[in-house]
């Protein structure tokens, strides 16, 4: 956890609050809503999928039952893991939750072949929603935003406009939230204004 | 473009992934013992075969897991994917 005093996201600098207000008569109007969720406890998990004590351990370390199938999430209460590989999940909150989720998931697995990781300074999260979201991601990723393939509580590795993201879809509107490192950050949502102003944007809370 | 299939998560764009190269190169165990020629046979010969090439390729920019595609050079045809540590599959074209 880094002090709060030198902690600034790495979209600080675009005074996006002034934009929120800005925007917010344009919002219905809209077709794209962009959303910055700046900190985000996010701890990487690894481990045998397959050993029920591993899967156990975590169940009562975090209370949720870690996804199993590929590109897909669970939990998503209070605490959320995302598949990212067959021995590889990326375990979510909100901020200031990283630092008790990894000693309750050390604890949890002590002596286990697993490893526990707070990666939370390394990614900041955007968030794609309103009704021109999905032709934005077509545009942006080569994965297929249908909602035949791709709904809620399906998750991804993957190329967004060149850069590597996390893309979780969390709920029908649908909202994509996108986990990208921070310092591709800037470029990204440089990115989107200009890829999205066809479908007119409205940066919303 | 290729689209690959993933064993894990399924067909991909290329551009996800990355190549490594010929796949089932194992290791000489006994290098203290090989001559220069046989030490550089194993590091630098390839097979560069005109049809079905077995070739190790990473999903990079995906879940980053490495398996194993069989592949026609020629046409790009992906005939088969298998993981790591499983047998190449035989393939007729
Ligand atoms: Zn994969």
């Amino acid at each position: 956890m880094v002090e709060a005093y030198l902690r600034r996201g790495p979209l600080a600098h675009r005074s996006l609050p002034s934009r929120i207000e800005a925007d917010g008569p344009r919002k219905s109007a809209a077709g794209l809503w962009l959303a910055w969720r700046p900190h985000r406890a996010q701890v990487n998990l690894r481990g045998d999928a397959s050993d029920a004590a591993f899967i156990g351990a975590v169940r009562q370390a975090i209370g949720i039952d870690l996804p199993l199938k590929a590109n897909t999430t669970s939990g998503g209460g209070d605490v959320k893991a995302l598949w990212l590989g067959p021995d590889e999940w990326l375990v979510v909150a909100r901020d200031g939750r990283e630092g008790d989720l990894a000693a309750a998931l050390r604890q949890a697995l002590a002596g286990m072949h697993a490893a526990v990781t707070d990666n939370s300074e390394a990614r900041t999260v955007i968030a794609i929603a309103g009704p021109r979201a999905r032709e934005l991601m077509a545009k942006a990723t080569p994965l297929d935003p249908h909602p035949r393939v791709f709904g809620p509580g399906a998750c991804a590795q993957t190329v967004f406009a060149k850069a590597a993201a996390i893309i979780d879809q969390i709920d029908d509107a649908p909202t994509f939230e996108l986990y990208v490192l921070n310092s591709f950050a800037d470029y990204l949502w440089a990115w989107l204004e200009r890829a999205g102003e066809e479908y007119a944007i409205a940066v919303v809370e | 473009m290729l689209l690959i299939p993933c064993p894990y998560c399924g067909p991909r764009e290329e551009v996800e992934f990355a190549c490594g190269g010929e796949a089932h190169i194992a290791r000489p165990a006994n290098s203290d013992r090989l001559s220069d020629a046989q030490w550089s046979d194993y590091l630098f010969m390839r097979k560069n075969p005109k049809g079905v090439h077995y070739e190790r390729w990473n999903h990079a920019r995906g879940c980053r897991r490495w398996f194993n595609v069989a592949r026609d050079t020629v046409t790009h045809r992906i005939y088969a994917v298998y993981k790591m540590g499983e047998a190449p599959p035989s393939v007729t074209p």
